[in-house]
C-alpha cells in the first residue's frame, strides 16, 4: 500500500562524466518526474558530480530477493574459469 | 572653473551613478537570498530545504559579485562585506518586493517566481552591457537564474493547478505582492541614465519580455493576473517597508557586535 502522505520515492543516477555510465548515487522524494529531476539536481551534484541525470520512480525497479541470494549467487562462485585469469597478456598491453 | 575639474567632477557623478546602479541590483539579491534562508530548516519536505538553501547561495554568490564591484566603482575602499553588513537601512537600494515576508511556501514561490523572470529577463540583455564587469557578472547569473525560475515556475503550476486550496492560498499570495512589482519596471533618471549609456537593458523591454514570460507560467498555473496599480514603494530610493529592518538586524547582527569579526 502506497503511503499518501509522503511523495513517491525516485531512485537518483548521475553520470560523472561524459562515456562513463551513469551510476546509482541515493533516492528522494518528490510529487513528480520533474521535481524529481530537480531535487535530484539540488541535492546530488551540488559538488559537480555530474553532467547527466536519471531519475526512476522506486517502485519501476525490480528486485532480486535477498532471501534467494544463495540460489542466485552461490552457484557462481566455483566457476572460477570464467574468468579469463589463464590467457597471456603481452606487456604492450598496459590497460585491460 | 577649469576643464579639467569639470571633468573630474562629470566622473565623480557617474561613477556615483553607477554605484547606486550596482547596489539595486547586488542589494536585491542579497535580500532577496536573506529571505529564503530562512527556510532553512522549515520547509516542507528535506528536498525543498536543500533546494532552497541552493537558490539563497546562488542569490548570495551574485551579491557578493555586484557588492564588490560597487566597492570598486565607489573607490571608498569599501568591500563586499562591508557593503552588506555595515550600511543602515536607508542605503539599501533594492525594490521592496524582495523584502516582503516569506509567508506559506506557496508565498514565497509567488515572489520567487516574480523575481526571478525579472532577473533573467535583465541579466540575459545585461550580458552585453557596455560594461565588460556587469556583463561578465550577468552571464554567470544567468545560468543560475534560469534554474531558479525552473524551480519556482514548476511549483507555481504544481501549487496554482493543484488542489483547491492551494489554488487559492498561491492566488491570495499572488494578489498581495502583484502591486510590488511595478516598481521593478518604474523607469527614472537612473535606470534611463543606464539604459541611455549601454551600461543597462531599457526597462520598458525588460517588463514586455517579462510580462510575457509571467503570463504564460500564471495561464499553466490557472491564475488570474491582478490588475496593476500605481505604485507607491521607493525601495530603490532606500524607503524600505518596516520588514528590511528585521531582515538587517539579524543579517547584520554578528558583523555589528563583533566588528571585524572572522571564521
Amino acid at each position: 500500500m502506497e503511503d499518501k502522505r509522503q511523495w513517491p520515492l525516485f531512485e537518483v543516477f548521475i553520470r560523472a562524466r561524459g562515456g562513463l555510465d551513469h551510476k546509482h548515487v541515493g533516492s528522494l522524494h518528490a510529487a513528480d518526474p520533474a521535481m524529481a529531476l530537480d531535487h535530484a539536481r539540488d541535492l546530488y551534484t551540488r559538488r559537480q558530480e555530474g553532467v547527466s541525470i536519471w531519475v526512476v520512480p522506486s517502485k519501476a525497479i525490480i528486485a532480486s530477493d535477498p532471501a534467494e541470494t544463495d540460489s542466485l549467487f552461490e552457484p557462481a562462485r566455483d566457476k572460477i574459469y570464467r574468468h579469463p585469469t589463464f590467457y597471456e597478456i603481452p606487456d604492450e598491453v598496459k590497460t585491460l | 572653473m577649469n576643464t579639467g575639474a569639470t571633468e573630474a567632477q562629470a566622473h565623480e557623478a557617474e561613477a556615483q551613478a553607477l554605484f547606486r546602479y550596482v547596489l539595486r541590483l547586488g542589494d536585491l539579491s542579497l535580500v532577496l537570498g536573506q529571505r529564503l534562508g530562512e527556510w532553512v530548516g522549515h520547509s516542507p519536505a528535506l528536498e525543498e530545504d536543500l533546494g532552497l538553501a541552493n537558490i539563497a547561495l546562488d542569490l548570495i554568490g551574485q551579491a557578493r559579485l555586484l557588492l564588490k564591484l560597487a566597492g570598486e566603482v565607489e573607490g571608498r575602499g569599501r568591500d563586499e562585506d562591508q557593503l552588506a553588513y555595515l550600511r543602515e537601512q536607508g542605503a539599501y537600494f533594492n525594490a521592496i518586493l524582495a523584502e516582503q515576508p516569506n509567508g506559506d511556501f506557496g508565498q514565497t514561490m509567488v515572489r520567487q517566481v516574480l523575481i526571478d523572470a525579472f532577473q533573467l529577463e535583465l541579466y540575459e540583455r545585461m550580458t552585453g552591457s557596455a560594461d565588460a564587469r556587469l556583463a561578465a557578472i550577468a552571464a554567470k547569473s544567468v545560468k543560475e537564474v534560469r534554474y531558479h525560475l525552473r524551480y519556482s515556475s514548476g511549483w507555481l503550476v504544481r501549487l496554482g493547478d493543484g488542489t483547491p486550496e492551494s489554488h487559492v492560498r498561491v492566488q491570495t499570495a499572488l494578489d498581495l505582492l502583484w502591486p510590488y512589482t511595478v516598481e521593478l519596471f518604474a523607469e527614472d533618471d537612473l535606470d534611463r541614465a543606464m539604459a541611455d549609456s549601454g551600461i543597462a537593458p531599457r526597462l520598458s523591454e525588460v517588463h514586455a519580455a517579462w510580462i510575457k514570460r509571467i503570463e504564460s507560467i500564471l495561464a499553466e498555473s490557472t491564475l488570474t493576473r491582478p490588475a496593476d496599480r500605481p505604485h507607491a514603494w521607493h525601495g530603490k530610493r532606500g524607503q524600505h517597508s518596516e520588514h528590511l529592518g528585521y531582515i538587517l538586524a539579524e543579517m547584520q547582527y554578528l558583523q555589528r557586535t563583533y566588528p571585524d569579526a572572522r571564521w
